[in-house]
Order: C-alpha cells, then structure tokens, then sequence
C-alpha cells in the first residue's frame, strides 16, 4: 500500500483514539479540579492519585442496566445519543493539530496532521457542530418525559441563539486569514511583533476571542450556562430517561464536545501549534499545552461560577453577544479593507 | 469510485425524499428530509462545489430543519389526522384534496419537462468557479440587486413576525 495512505490512516486512527482518552481523562480532570476548588481530595482510592477512576466508571457504566421508558419513541430513542456522539466526534476531524511532517524522513512528502483536510474547514466545523443540536432535541422528545423535552427544548434555542455570535466570531478571524482552511489560518499566525509578541489572532481580536469563547461554553452546555441540566428544574435535563452506556455516550459526547472546541480557539486565536522554544516538529506539545489550557479554564469556570438564569442568559445572548460581535465584525472588516492584514 | 458515490447519494436522497411523503410521523418525516439535504450535500461535494455542499448543511439541514423539528415537536402531532374519510378520493374528494391532485400533475408535468430539457444543458459551464471567491464576487457584483432586494425580503419577513408575536399592543 502506500505509505501516504497508511500515514494518514494512522493519523485518522491515532485522532479517533486521542479523542476517546480526552474523554476519559477530562472526566478525571474534571473531578480532580472539583475537589481542589471545593478543598477536597476527589477521587483517590483506584489507582494511584486515583488515576484509574476513568477506567471503573466505564466498567461500572458498562454493567448498569439499560433502562428506556415504556412510552419512549424506541428507534429515536436509540438514534439521538449515537448523533451526539458521532457530531461530536466527526467536528475534530477537521481541526489540525500539528504542523506537516514526514515522520522523521520516513515518508517521502510531508502529510498533514488532519482527520480531514477540507479547504471550508472553518465552515465544515460549523456545519458538524450545528447537527450535534438534532442528538439533543431528539433525545428531549423521544423519551416522552417532560423533564426531558423541556431539557432538549431549552438546549437547543440555546444552541441555535448562541450559534449566531459564534459564527460571525469566526468571520472576523477568517477575514484577517483570507483563508477558510484551518492550516492556512493556523500558519498565518507565525512569527511575532516587534520580536517577541507572536503574533496570535486573540492580539487583534480580542473581542472574538471573548465571543467565541461565551458562545462556545453556551454551545457545549457547559456552566454557567449549562441549563439543559439544571439539576434543580429538570432533573437531569435531556437525558434524565437514558442510562448505562446511551447515558455514557451523551456524556461522552460533552466533553469531546468541550475537547473540539478548545482546540478549534487555540487554532483560530492562540496560533495553533506555534510557540516559542520548540522546534518546529515539537509543534503538538504546544497545541496540547494551550488546549489543556483551555479546558482547565472550562472546567475552573463550572466550578466557581453559579448557574445564570435561562431569561438572562437568552437576553445576553441576543441582545448583547449577537450586536458585539456585529460590530466586532464590521470594524474588523473596515480595519482589513483600510491597511490590507 | 466516483460514480459509486453518485448512485449512493443519489439513490439515498431520492428513497428519503419520497419516504418524507409516505411517513404518518411527521417528526420522521422531518427527520427524512434531513437525510435527504445531507444525500444532496454529498453530491454537490462531488461537483466540485464544497463551499455549496457545507452551506447545504448549516442552512438547511442545520437551521432551517431544526426550526421545522421545534413546530412538529411543540404542536405535538404525533399522527397525520386521516379524517373520516375511509377510501381517499383525491380527484373527486373535498377541496384541499382536489387541489392537491392539481399540484401534483403540474408538478409531474414540470419535472418530466425539466428533465427532458436538461440534456441539453451544459453540465457545468467552462469559467464558472465554484470557490468561495468566485461565488461571492459573482454575487456581489452580477447578482446585487437580487441579493439585496431578498435581504430585504428577509428582514421585512423577521419585522413582520415580531410585531405579529407582540403581547402589548
């Protein structure tokens, strides 16, 4: 076969497989991160640091029994986590993680760290992320339970509200690319100012970056805005019916939700896998820094943020996200047409 | 392999398209026809055209179907009202039936013309790009006035159903 494809697949694979374990590891993480802002020590007693705990919660998770409603749409029932779940992961597979490499000379020209390669990559991400809402809209009506359509309900006008800011958050960074692909806005970022401030999109777009990061909590349902779940409304929002592994994949799906989504900010705002020290092959560990980064922010914030109100947070999207960046787009659009990035 | 994934698409959007008709659950048939504007994504994918098959999803199967899922899931129509009519008679029955019948034959008529006319179309005119470049310069510049005039249509739509929605009036 040829070696090109073999190292694609393997980057195709080695992707799928990454994207598991942040699943698992985020779930550590994210306890872990509980206890020390709570001053508790979390989970502690299967393995050491209590490291192994992602590997018992699957077992358990595997072992429970499957529970579904007797009045419960049973095909879509079925459908809506397997949506969730593959939206979820399909969204990372056109976000870049690293720069082009030949393995170390072993191939003859250079193959690009991607799942997918798609010149549309900024809106091909949109696109994926925006059916992620169908997994969640389904999962609130098939199981014919009002704590759950009221969940999926909630989450999707949230989703789609949020989904404007994002969207022309995103705008303004692909006109100071001049480029739709990821890699080509990931390397338009390289090299610095005045010698030493890299020169990132969140220096010129700070505004977006705030943006994107806002709607993008809102999008992953994440706190504070996490309302689909709201514990003290809805139980347990859209998928208070489902159990064992449909409820393992819903879960599953936020955090590799939460995964895609930090690492599409650090290569639209944060410059990718360019940084400072390493060598241009070491790209990956800045990449995973920043992400990790990021995701230690997500996790901080559901932790130290109470939850906001459901009017509140619509009327903060609408009226105050959606026209901030309207105009963050204008001006930047002015600023690109006057000195030409 | 192309054409492999041509009568894939193509046979996925047509089987889906006519299932939307024949479903009683209007939350499949909603369903359905998001599978259908995915099947059509794909195929403008294989045109060449990946700027049109992305904006295929998060137009259509992406925010205009999610609007159509919230109504079917907020009216709560669990099954298409049959009537009481036992033998369906679409030419002869009552009114919404009979013109139903009439827009089905126009319909018929207009497809079978579209497709014996299309032959002699071009399959894809020389010199037309189908980047995101190309498209938005031919929309702004060949195709302003039409844009704009149904940007205008758009917002007088949106205007509309506020006012409409409004409680203190």
């Amino acid at each position: 076969m040829d070696p090109q494809l073999i190292a694609h697949l393997g980057v195709i694979g080695f992707t799928f497989f990454m994207l598991l374990n942040s699943a698992a590891v985020l779930v550590l993480m994210e306890r872990k991160v509980a206890a020390f802002v709570q001053q508790r020590l979390g989970p502690n007693r299967v393995g050491p640091w209590g490291a192994m705990q992602p590997l018992a919660d699957i077992i358990k998770l595997m072992m429970k029994e499957e529970l579904r409603p007797k009045a419960a749409d049973t095909f879509l029932f079925y459908l809506a986590p397997i949506l969730c779940a593959a939206a979820a992961f399909a969204a990372f597979s056109v976000v870049p993680f690293g720069a082009d490499t030949t393995f170390f000379g072993l191939l003859d020209d250079p193959v690009k760290l991607v799942a997918a390669n798609v010149n549309v990559g900024v809106l091909a991400l949109f696109a994926i992320t925006s059916m992620g809402v169908y997994g969640i809209v389904l999962a609130g009506w098939a199981s014919n339970s009002k704590y759950s359509l009221l969940g999926g309900l909630r989450s999707s006008a949230q989703m789609i509200s949020y989904e404007l800011s994002f969207g022309l958050s995103l705008a303004a960074v692909v006109m100071l690319a001049g480029s739709l692909s990821l890699n080509e806005i990931v390397d338009s970022q390289q090299g610095y100012w005045f010698g030493f401030i890299p020169k990132w999109y969140i220096f010129l777009q700070p505004v977006g970056f705030f943006i994107f990061m806002t709607a993008a909590v809102a999008e992953t349902n994440r706190a504070p805005f996490d309302f689909p779940e709201a514990e003290q409304e809805l139980v347990a929002g859209y998928h208070t019916e489902y159990s064992s592994m449909t409820f393992a994949l819903f879960f599953m799906a936020e955090y590799i939700a939460m995964a895609t989504m930090s690492a599409v900010a650090v290569n639209l705002f944060l410059g990718g896998w360019h940084g400072p020290f390493l060598p241009e092959w070491l790209g990956w560990v800045w990449f995973l820094a920043k992400v990790f980064l990021l995701l230690f922010f997500y996790i901080w914030m559901r932790w130290t943020l109470p939850r906001y109100r459901y009017d509140h947070l619509m009327e903060f999207g609408w009226k105050w996200l959606l026209p901030a960046a309207t105009i963050n787009l204008l001006v930047t659009a002015g600023l690109v047409l006057r000195y030409g990035w | 392999m192309d054409a492999l994934f041509f009568w894939l698409f193509a046979v996925v959007a047509i089987v889906s398209s006519v299932l939307v008709v024949g479903q009683r659950n209007p939350m499949y048939s909603v369903l359905l026809l998001i599978v259908s504007f995915a099947a059509l994504s794909g195929l403008y994918v294989l045109l060449n055209a990946p700027f049109m098959a992305v904006l295929q999803i998060i137009v259509y199967a992406g925010a205009i179907m999610v609007l159509f899922l919230f109504v079917v899931m907020l009216l709560n129509v669990t099954k298409e009202d049959e009537g009481n009519d036992p033998k369906p008679r679409f030419v002869i029955g009552p009114g919404p039936r009979r013109l139903g019948a009439v827009l089905a034959v126009v319909l018929a008529v207009q497809l079978i013309w579209a497709l014996r006319t299309i032959a002699d179309a071009p399959f894809m005119a020389d010199g037309v790009g189908t980047t995101v470049k190309d498209i938005g310069l031919r929309l702004f510049r060949e195709y302003a006035f039409a844009f704009e005039a149904t940007s205008i249509l758009i917002l007088v739509a949106m205007v509309g159903a506020v006012i409409i929605a409004r409680k203190d009036r």
